[in-house]
């Protein structure tokens, strides 16, 4: 086990060091551009909204928007060809090039063509397949795969494609600008269209009612492609079918900004096969467009490969809402460093791909590297048709927890990973899993606990067996926990009778254990504001086994929560959380793991603690009570928290307080609970945290004191800068 | 709505960098000869009260298009939104011809301009249901495929849009 560990280390830091720098420029550029694009929409939510709505009736509706399409390109004059997999799809195919004598076949982008490896089995006919998009060819002539499901070649640098075209073509000149790289691209390419017998493009969307395939591009390869040849494929997986004509407009003011920060690209094409248009002939070059009377052939190819057994499937079936437009892998912190290579995967590489892998080639190749999603949920509201991405990435997870090897280790952890889980699942997993009974142990034991688990054998043992990195700082466990000390003070200052509210403090394991001091200024800022505070027994959320897979244990969880915090709601207290992952469990995730009336009732009586004090000082609590002040604050919110739209309240109220703040604009820290504590992600956890360190050891919040509301976020900080990090309530505790 | 959809069309393409002008059926001719760079091609325009100058040669073959700098084609929208002039595809070449030469330049009627997306979108519902095609292009081709942004990966370099006016008092 610790030699795949070292495998995977091995290379991810390979990536960091090859690919690493090109994927994380353009990556960021995309990201920032989605962002920028996005805020000029005026209505950008309702716009995903109805995206959604249009993508959720057509995939309930699919198989009668199958028969319609195909009556519809049968009677405009193609053929369309219904594939059950990738074999029959390339036989399909390799007929049509046969009967059309086709020597060669020019191809647009189609990441559906590259699922088929249409190309390998056309070249084993003798047919000369050559890509057309400069991204695509670039790849084709290097003999790489895409890194990225929208500009397949982001790894490389301009310097490698010069390098590349140098050596393959060894031109007069050598090429070397971006202008003399397109160019020459654009020459051979165009003489390769011209003297093509087919042409092959995919289909973004394909609209039932008129038979049109809609196609998304920048370079005019995809125009030229489906026009100059008299014949044209178009391949498609059937969820590509959209009911009408009308339903195209939100994704193409969608598509491009999703995808590479652009408002629309230059063409978006919609064709109704075979087209009007005559055919491109140079061996006519004298007979005038006009006077041509062409024969054009189309040939719908529509692939299933597994998406019909997806649709059936509760957990995977939003994958097929899928545009492909790349904004979750844009937006992934992981992602940005080191591209899809890293992600593994046999076609589709980062944020949905580990659905779109599990569908379609199966749980193996949806495997490798699905730990690189670390759950921050940064994609989910990137996302234009607003798929819960973490969710699949977690279920997928759990299918494979389920499918591996009992482990030999087992025995010894019974004691410690009290879980619902099979054998079979991965022991590093299991501990992370099962933090809380960890940490119970960590914090009757201390300080012996944290002497123990700082000796060095200790810590090579844990980085053999389990993983856990020896360059990392393990928490220390506090002697009194939280509780204890509450409960030794003698519970809550402000008595029932003078309080203005009521409220439940979740003592999360971090703060009853670790993070002590933040959960007694939490208390304090809450009885300073009139706040009846009681801080009872109440379960972990489920966020440590979900994070690891392990969906049956947080389901446990999550109805243990409930159990024990249903009565405090409806005795009228509100339910008050420091750490934001267990916030965003109670509001998001708890909606697939409760029925939903808990849920509702749970998620709408829950507060992020600054969420909380916001609303009591807009309620006419005196903020005076509150130490303010006019110190600088550099502030990180966590990933979970900014996807909920929470760390607005954190800026409101330090602001209110007289504070300067700052906020920082990476997608997350990169600690990512565990994540960053694992042996084989410990490089990658750092290099997605540089970003944050630059910022922050850069104008204008280089000397700032530094804040984050996830624990996991201090930790890294802490390794990450010289000075330290702290939760923001302790900026504002009066005791202070 | 302060703008009318002439403004905010003229407006998306300088956001665009893309050259706009703005004439009537009397300067059509004038114009035209003003912004192409020869050899030209294109096609027949199907609006009344004007027709390309006779330095556009309107029935192309594959050997003239491989020649040509410059083609002049019809545009059946423009959309004020994004900048946008809808293609359509004809037997008589108009869709791919605008693809092959580094100058393009779209012919757009003010009446034929539409304020949003979703206007344009519903306009071509018939139209595609009726087995027609189009193309939505906005601004030139582009990649940035090889390190950084380059115009005329396989289409043209430049775009010229020419707005004319369907109302002669209203030209400029």
């Amino acid at each position: 086990m610790s030699d795949a560990r070292e495998a995977t280390a091995d290379r991810i830091r390979h990536l960091l060091r090859t690919e690493g720098a090109a994927v994380e420029e353009n990556t960021l550029g995309f990201n920032q551009g989605r962002y920028d694009s996005v805020a000029d929409l005026e209505d950008y939510e309702g716009l995903k909204h109805r995206a959604r709505e249009i993508k959720a009736d057509a995939i309930e509706r699919l198989p009668e928007l199958i028969d319609e399409v195909t009556a519809r390109v049968e009677a405009n004059g193609g053929t369309v060809y219904l594939a059950s997999d990738a074999a029959d799809a390339n036989r399909y195919i390799r007929e049509v090039a046969s009967e059309a004598e086709a020597d060669r076949l020019v191809k647009s982008k189609s990441m559906t063509s590259e699922e088929l490896e249409v190309n390998e089995a056309l070249e084993a006919d003798g047919v000369d397949v050559v890509e057309t998009d400069l991204g695509e060819w670039v790849l084709q002539l290097a003999d790489e795969a895409p890194s990225h499901i929208v500009a397949p070649a982001i790894h490389k640098s301009r310097e490698e494609i010069a390098r590349l075209f140098n050596e393959l073509f060894d031109p007069d000149e050598p090429l070397e600008t971006a202008e003399e790289l397109t160019m020459f691209a654009r020459e051979k390419l165009g003489e390769q269209i011209r003297e093509a017998d087919v042409g092959m493009t995919g289909a973004n969307f394909i609209t039932a009612d008129s038979g049109t395939i809609m196609l998304v591009t920048s370079e005019g390869n995809a125009r030229k492609t489906a026009v100059v040849p008299d014949t044209h494929v178009a391949v498609a997986g059937v969820e590509k079918i959209v009911p009408s004509v009308e339903d195209l407009s939100p994704f193409i003011e969608l598509i491009g900004r999703s995808g590479t920060g652009q408002d629309i690209t230059s063409y978006i094409s919609l064709l109704t096969p075979p087209v009007d248009s005559p055919v491109v002939d140079v061996d006519e070059p004298d007979v005038a467009f006009a006077d041509r009377d062409d024969d054009r052939a189309f040939h719908l190819v529509l692939i299933d490969n597994g998406r019909m057994a997806m649709r059936e499937d509760d957990d995977l079936r939003e994958t097929l809402y899928c545009i492909r437009c790349s904004a979750c892998a844009n937006s992934c912190a992981n992602f940005q460093s080191v591209g899809g290579h890293a992600f593994g995967g046999e076609t589709y590489s980062g944020g949905i791909a580990t659905g779109w892998e599990a569908g379609v080639h199966g749980y193996d190749s949806a495997a490798t590297f699905n730990d690189l999603c670390t759950g921050c949920s940064r994609c989910v509201n990137q996302c234009p048709v607003g798929i819960d991405i973490p969710w699949i990435n977690t279920v997928v997870r759990d299918r494979l927890n389920r499918g591996g090897d009992p482990s030999r280790f087992e025995f010894l952890y019974e004691e410690l990973v009290p879980d619902e889980e099979p054998s079979g699942i991965d022991l590093q997993k299991r501990l992370f899993g099962n933090y809380g009974t960890l940490a119970k142990l960590g914090s009757a034991t201390a300080p012996l606990s944290n002497a123990i688990a700082s000796l060095s054998p200790v810590r090579s043992a844990m980085e053999r067996l389990v993983g856990i990195d020896s360059r990392r700082e393990l928490p220390s466990f506090e002697r009194e926990t939280l509780r204890g000390w509450f409960a030794s003070r003698g519970g809550c200052q402000v008595s029932l009778a003078d309080a203005d509210r009521e409220v439940v403090l979740y003592a999360d394991v971090y703060t009853n254990h670790v993070a002590v001091d933040r959960g007694k200024a939490a208390v304090r800022v809450l009885e300073a504001l009139d706040v009846h505070v009681t801080i009872p027994s109440v379960p972990e959320s489920g966020r440590a086994p979900l994070s690891q897979g392990m969906v049956s244990t947080a389901d446990r969880r999550a109805s243990e929560v409930f159990a024990a915090l249903a009565e405090p709601i409806d005795a009228g207290r509100d339910v008050v959380v420091i750490e934001p992952s267990d916030l965003a469990m109670f509001t998001r995730e708890y909606e697939r793991l409760l029925p939903a009336p808990s849920y509702e009732r749970l998620s709408s009586n829950s507060y992020e603690l600054f969420e909380y004090i916001y609303g009591l000082l807009e309620n006419g609590a005196d903020p005076d009570q509150l130490r303010s002040g006019g110190e600088a604050i550099a502030y990180h919110a966590h990933c979970q928290q900014r996807t909920l739209g929470l760390e607005v309240y954190t800026t409101a109220v330090l602001s209110e307080l007289g504070y300067d703040v700052l906020e920082s604009d990476v997608e997350c820290c990169g600690m990512a609970g565990s994540f960053g504590y694992k042996r084989q992600y410990y490089e990658l956890s750092m290099d997605v945290g540089d970003r944050l360190r630059e910022q922050f050891e850069r104008d204008p919040a280089r000397n700032r004191r530094v804040v984050a509301s996830g624990t996991s976020c201090v930790e890294q900080l802490s390794d990450l800068l010289t000075r330290e990090s702290e939760h923001p309530v302790m900026v504002i505790d009066p005791a202070d | 709505m302060s703008a009318s959809p002439i403004d905010r069309f003229t407006r998306s393409l300088e956001d665009l960098d893309v050259a706009v002008t703005r004439t009537d059926p009397a300067g059509f001719t004038e114009t035209i000869e003003t912004i192409v760079e020869p050899p030209c091609v294109g096609t027949p325009l199907p609006f009344a009260d004007v027709s390309v100058p006779d330095v556009v040669d309107t029935e192309p073959t594959p050997r003239t298009l491989e020649a040509a700098q410059t083609t002049v084609t019809a545009a059946s929208m423009g959309i004020s939104a994004y900048g946008s002039v809808v293609l359509p595809s004809r037997p008589d070449g108009s869709e791919q011809v605008s693809l092959f030469t580094d100058l393009h330049v779209p012919v757009v009627r003010e009446s034929d301009i539409v304020d949003s997306m979703a206007g344009a979108i519903d306009r071509l519902g018939p139209r595609l249901r009726d087995g027609e095609s189009a193309i939505i292009a906005t601004g030139p081709s582009a990649t940035a495929d090889m390190g950084a942004l380059v115009r005329g990966a396989h289409g043209p370099k430049e775009v010229h849009v020419v707005i004319l006016s369907t109302d002669t008092e209203g030209s400029q």
